[in-house]
Order: C-alpha cells, then structure tokens, then sequence
C-alpha cells in the first residue's frame, strides 16, 4: 500500500508521507524477526480421537520424530489429556511443541462428559494465562504459553458421516479452540468413497453449526492456497513412521500384500496438505486466532461472570479499579459475616456440649447416690442379720451355760447321791 | 492429566524437512500486514535543531514546524506538548511515526519543575494503554500510543552537563528510554568533543542516570559487547540539516559554510549516521520492547499497588492484608 496513493483518507489527522531517501527503517521486520528467534516459538496441538486411530502415529510423521508413546488401554474408565512438551529445533528456529492426546476417548459404554475434560483442559490453559496477565508483578514475555493453538479432530473412517459423539465433542469446542477436523487412517477409504465421504461431513458440520478453523484469505500472498486447501477439507490423512523402498528412494509408506500407501503422495492421501497448512502457512495464524479470538472470548465471560463490567448502569466507563475495590470489600463483608457466624455456631456448640456434659454430671451423681444408699440398705440389713446372729449365740451361749451347770450340778447330786447309796448299802 | 517429559535437543534427522522455520516468513508477513508504530520524543531547548534533526532521520518533513505553517514562532510561555503523526512506507513495510515535540522546555527564566508536563504526558500514555488492556471488551490491536523514545539535545557548550540536563534526564531515564544527543555538534572540535563527551558520560554515571541502551537490560553476551560499544560514544555529536548540497560529484545532505560543507552521513564529520542506525536500523525494536515489557511494567505495578494502598488507607486496614489479594 503507497503512501502516495491520493484515494487514501488519512485518518485521526494522521497524514501519508514520502520519503525522500533510504532511511532504513524497512530492516523492522528482520529486527522483530530476530528477536523472536532469539525468544523461541510456542506451539501447542491437541489431538482428539478414539483410542487406537492414529493420533501419535501421525505427529511423529508430522513432525519427523518419535515422540515415544506407547499404547493406550481401551479400558481406561474415563477420558484422560496426557501432554508431553518437546523441544525442536529447525535451522535456527526453536520451537516448543506440545502435544496433548487424549487417552480413552470414546471407550467408554457412557460417553456422555466424554468432552468436558477436554473442554476443562482448555479452560484450565487459558485461565493460567489469565492469571499471569492479571498479576501485579507479571513477565508475559517469558510466560510458557500453554493454550491450544490448534486441534486435530479424528474421524473414523467409517466411510458414511460423523458419530453423534463426534458432532457433540466438536460443537463444545468450536468457539474454544481452532478445530481442524482430519480423516484418520484414510488408506481405508476408497477415492470415491472419500469424495462421498467429505462433503457428507462439512454439510454435517454446517447443518449443525460447527464452526471449524479455515484458512486465512486476508493475505494475498496465501490467500490463493488457502482457498483451494478450504475445500479439501477434512484432510484424509495416513500417518507412518516406517520407511519403504518406492523405486531408488525411501520414502515414508505403510506396506500392504496388494501395494504401498505413500505418506508423501499426494495422490494418495492429504498428509502434505496437512503440514503444509499446519506448519508452513499458517502456524502463526493459527496462534493469533488462539490469543485474540478465543482467549479474548474467554476472558471476556470470565470477567463477567465475576461481575466486572465495562460500563454501569448509566452506561459510565467503569474502571476495573473501582469494580475490584468495590468487589474485594464485599468479600471481605463476606469473610467477616462468616466468621462471625463461625463464632456464634461455635459459642453455641460450646454451650451445648457444657449442658450435655453437667446433664451427664448430675445422672452420675444421682446414680452415686442411689447406689451409695443401696449399699447402706444393704449394710443396715447385714448388721441386723448380725444382730440377731449374735443374739442368738449369745442365748445360745447362755442356755448352753445353763445346762452345763444343769448337768454339773444333776453330776453333782447323782453323785452324793450315789455316794449316799453307797454309803447306806455298807452298813 | 499429567505432563510427560522433555526430550531437549535436536531430534531431526537430516534430510527430513518439516517446515517449521517457515513460522519466520509467517511471522514477517503479518508484520508488514499490521505495520509499525513508532513514537518520538524530542526535547530540547529551543534553537538546537530539533525539527531538523526529525527531518533528516527520517528524510521528509515529520517535524511539526514544517508541517504546520504557523504565522509566528514565539517560543511559548509555558511547556506545550505537541505531537504530530505520518504514516511513512518503505520497501513495503509501513509505519506509522509519531513525532511529539515540546516548544517551551528549558526556555523560561525559571525552570524548576520543567519535567513536569513531560513526565505526565508520558505517564498519560501509559495509563490510556493500561486502561484499554484492562478493559473487558477491548481493542484486537491496542493503540500504541506509549513514547518509545526520547531524544535529549544538550546544548554544545563543550564544559559538563547544566543542572537542568541533570534534573531531567535523572527524572525521565526512569520512565523512558532516553537518547541524549549533542546538538550543533558543527561548533565544537573533535578534541573538544571528545572532551565534552566524556565529561557528560561522568557526570552521568555520577548521577546514576541510565541512558539508552540501560546496562541492565543487556540480554546476554553478544548484546553486551554491541551496546557496550554504543555506549562507549553516547552522547552522539549530530549535526542535521534537510538541504541537499553537491560535494564530490554527489548530492548528500549538508550544512554550507564558508570555510566548508559539513555532510551530515559522513561519520567523520559528525555521527549522525551511528545515531540513525541506532534508532532505526538496528534497535528500534529493542526499544520497543524496552518500553512495553520494562517501563511500562513499572509503570502498570506502580499504578495498581498505588490503588491497593489508597483503598487500605481509606479503610484502616493494614496494607499487608489487602496487597495478598491478587485476582
């Protein structure tokens, strides 16, 4: 666009100018070009699909290197994000990859809340990011992003339309996170079947309101082969890591008894179209979109929904200040009003218990009583059973006396009188 | 979800191209889609050629004396701030340069507190950025109106530094990145340049001033030594001038004296031409960046803890308590 181009409105009082000379401020690109090879790049794929379909096959051909995933259970209970963070480097740019898989998506015999860990993994990313630009002290610059930049959606191949679980995981993440739906395993699908095939899911995903990523056409640079890459939508992709001898080259290719399928062939699958629309063309498209479209809606309701808003009722600019000042001190009206209830529940507990356990005293105590006057019953019985035990000795005793006299004295007498008889029979 | 490990290193195999360096012409395409902006700061008593100098840096008439022709050039009784925006297109890359001027400083009797308005246009520009980035609904691109650059002319006495080129720029090295210059440099010689350079780089350390590009900034060895050698030269000695005079067979921009034509990108007259590749050609984005990610950090956690302690001094309660509440 010419500075001297006479149509052009300057705008805000800001007029185009012409230079007279080279003034070298066009190296600018290279300046910001350079630093943020200095910085290194980020970028991070989520990969959705059934177990089994393909998903780290096609990153390690994606990105020419094992990623070093080993298989997944089909028995896994619920739908779990495994993620795992490479370092690459290419030339001399250095790239950050992040890949997320998703381990038992659509195993289950409930597949129901199969998206919202997906969907809560997403949230999560952007609130971290959230919260670091929140921070007083906060350093954006060496912030590792995390958010999802792109997500590849794996449908079966089954060669009819999507499932249902597909079309519902999908329109929970449209307007999250940049969908790229791709035919998996897709030397499985006959070329007519998969011109059938295609069109049956993009009027799917328009009947249902799926808004999935397209390709930018603003640039004019790429405009052209994003248009033509639109209508090849979605991908049918074949992902191999082994490499076949096809005539004096080897090439990446899955091997069957009736042939070769070629990764890089693009007549027979759309690997390359994938990688190059991935990477190649709109890798930084794919961020921008991420950070002002999808970030931005994020935290647009989050605010919200804690309350900020931009304008009050009389449609005045409030300042964020004024909403957090105002809200903080409702929390801490809040906080206080709970501790004082805590206080008071607690009091009050306190009381209770105090009455339990004197109700608990005074039962004891009575049950003292009670067997403390049991005990002088019984005492008081004992003692004049006692009583009259002795009683009875003591007139036992008593009478035995008297009869040992009774017998001494009839001795006695028998005697003197025998002694008499004696005495009277002699003479 | 648990987060796997790192493979560090270089896992490509040679031959296999995957296409990732291609995220730089990415890069550089939207760049030159969204274009640039770029905010100047020129300071300086009236009279030392700052309106030149803009024209020369940027070869057409960016200053705002050129731009509006006003009737008379009295210097104003108290510091105006002015500034004044072009839209300039080079090989493609366009930009969008904002030239802020500021007639009055340094020229009133008294000029106690002439950082003032300065300072506060400066703090301004942050606090229009900070409340668009903290709005809920706001701005794809927000509007960059923040001063990047402040370009101090020191009058070519050839002894040290005035109190007031002390005061100022110990004030603003703190908010802005600040470029000192020697203006008219065509008054003094080399030896006494040389001399006057060297005093001013004492009197700076003196007085702890950091000018562009900050000691502390330096992000790691390389950069080091490059700025290191800028700031072994700065104050840069310019002479500028937007008339074309033929010298050698060949037109350069100059200044026509009797006893000689000074050309003003020639580095052993004057050093405008380092001044220029500083700004422009290969550190301007360091500038930038020095301005969003450093000072106007500053600035954002000096703001928002000024407003934690204003609404704890309100309330009477301790500062402490308050402050631990981060959103």
């Amino acid at each position: 666009m010419a500075s001297t181009d006479v149509a052009r409105q300057p705008d805000n009082g800001v007029r185009p100018l012409s230079l007279a000379g080279h003034v070298g401020f066009d190296s600018l690109p290279d300046q910001l070009v350079n630093k943020s090879t200095y910085q290194g790049f980020c970028f991070n794929i989520l990969c959705i699909g059934e177990t089994g379909i393909g998903k780290s096959t096609l990153m390690d051909t994606l990105f020419n290197t094992n990623f070093e995933n080993f298989e997944s259970s089909h028995f896994e209970p619920q739908v779990k994000l495994r993620a795992q963070t490479y370092d690459l480097q290419e030339s001399n740019v250095r790239l950050r990859l992040t890949v997320v898989n998703t381990v038992g998506f659509g195993d289950q015999m409930n597949k129901q809340e199969s998206y919202q860990p997906v969907v809560d993994y997403i949230d999560r990313q952007f609130e971290s990011y959230l919260q670091e630009e929140l921070k007083i002290k906060r350093s954006l610059h060496n912030y590792h992003d995390s958010r999802v930049h792109a997500c590849l959606y794996f449908i079966s191949p089954s060669g009819h339309s999507l499932k249902s679980l597909d079309l519902v995981t999908m329109k929970k993440l449209d307007s999250k996170v940049n969908i790229i739906p791709v035919i998996a395993k897709a030397d499985t699908i006959s070329k007519s079947e998969l011109h059938k095939f295609k069109i049956k899911i993009m009027s799917e995903l328009v009947s249902n309101g799926v808004q999935i990523y397209q390709f930018p056409l603003d640039d004019e640079t790429v405009a052209k082969v994003n248009t033509t890459m639109n209508g090849h939508l979605p991908f049918a992709v074949v992902g191999s890591t082994e490499e076949v001898s096809v005539g004096n080259k080897m090439v990446k290719a899955r091997q069957y008894p009736w042939g070769v399928v070629q990764v890089e062939n693009e007549n027979h699958c759309d690997f390359i179209k994938l990688r190059e629309m991935l990477i190649c063309v709109n890798m930084e498209d794919l961020r921008e979109q991420t950070h002002t479209r999808h970030y931005e809606l994020y935290r647009r309701c989050k605010l919200e929904e804690m309350g900020f808003k931009d304008t009050d009722p009389e449609c005045k600019p409030v300042s964020l200040q004024q909403t957090y000042e105002a809200k903080r001190q409702e929390f801490l009206v809040e906080l206080q009003k709970r501790e004082d209830e805590m206080r008071q529940m607690f009091v009050q507990r306190v009381k209770e218990k105090e009455a339990e356990l004197k109700e608990a005293e005074r039962e004891l105590q009575s049950r003292f009583e009670q067997l403390k006057r049991l005990h002088a019953d019984e005492k008081a019985a004992l003692e004049e059973k006692k009583r009259l035990l002795d009683d009875d000795q003591s007139s036992f005793g008593k009478r035995r006396a008297a009869a040992q006299l009774l017998q001494a004295q009839s001795l006695t007498a028998n005697g003197k009188k025998d002694k008499d008889r004696k005495n009277s029979g002699f003479m | 979800m648990r987060s796997g490990q790192r493979d560090k290193g270089n896992q490509k195999t040679s031959g296999d191209y995957v296409g990732i360096d291609a995220i730089l012409e990415q890069m550089r395409r939207k760049a030159m889609k969204q274009g640039f902006e770029l905010n100047i700061m020129v300071v300086g008593q009236s009279g030392l050629g700052k309106s030149t100098l803009m024209n020369t840096l940027f070869k057409s008439k960016v200053s705002r004396k050129s731009v509006l022709a006003t009737a008379q050039e009295k210097i104003p009784k108290t510091i105006e701030i002015k500034s004044i925006s072009h839209d300039i297109e080079e090989k493609g890359v366009r930009m969008k340069l904002t030239v802020i001027d500021t007639p009055g400083f340094g020229d009133q009797i008294n000029n106690e507190n002439c950082w003032q308005p300065i300072m506060k246009f400066i703090n301004d520009q942050y606090e229009a950025y900070l409340q668009e980035e903290i709005n809920i609904d706001r701005k794809k691109r927000i509007p960059d109106s923040r001063v990047h650059c402040c370009i101090y002319f020191i009058p070519p006495t050839g002894h040290c530094l005035r109190p007031l080129d002390v005061e100022f720029m110990r004030r603003l090295s703190k908010v802005v990145n600040i470029v000192p210059v020697i203006a008219k440099a065509d008054t003094l010689t080399l030896e006494e340049r040389d001399f006057f350079k060297k005093k001013i780089r004492e009197e700076l350390r003196a007085n702890g001033i950091d000018v562009y590009p900050q000691k502390e900034f330096d992000e790691d060895a390389e950069d080091r030594m490059i700025n290191e050698k800028i700031r072994e030269m700065i104050p840069f000695a310019v002479v500028g001038s937007d008339q074309e005079y033929q010298v050698n067979g060949r037109r350069l921009l100059g200044r026509k004296t009797k006893w000689g034509t000074i050309e003003v990108e020639n580095i052993a007259h004057c050093e405008f031409a380092y001044l220029r590749d500083l700004l422009i050609r290969t550190h301007m984005q360091n500038i930038k960046d020095i301005t969003s990610s450093i000072h106007y950090e500053m600035y954002r956690v000096r703001r928002l803890n000024e407003n934690n302690t204003a609404v704890s001094h309100a309330n009477g309660l301790p500062e402490h308590h308050l402050s631990a509440h981060e959103m």
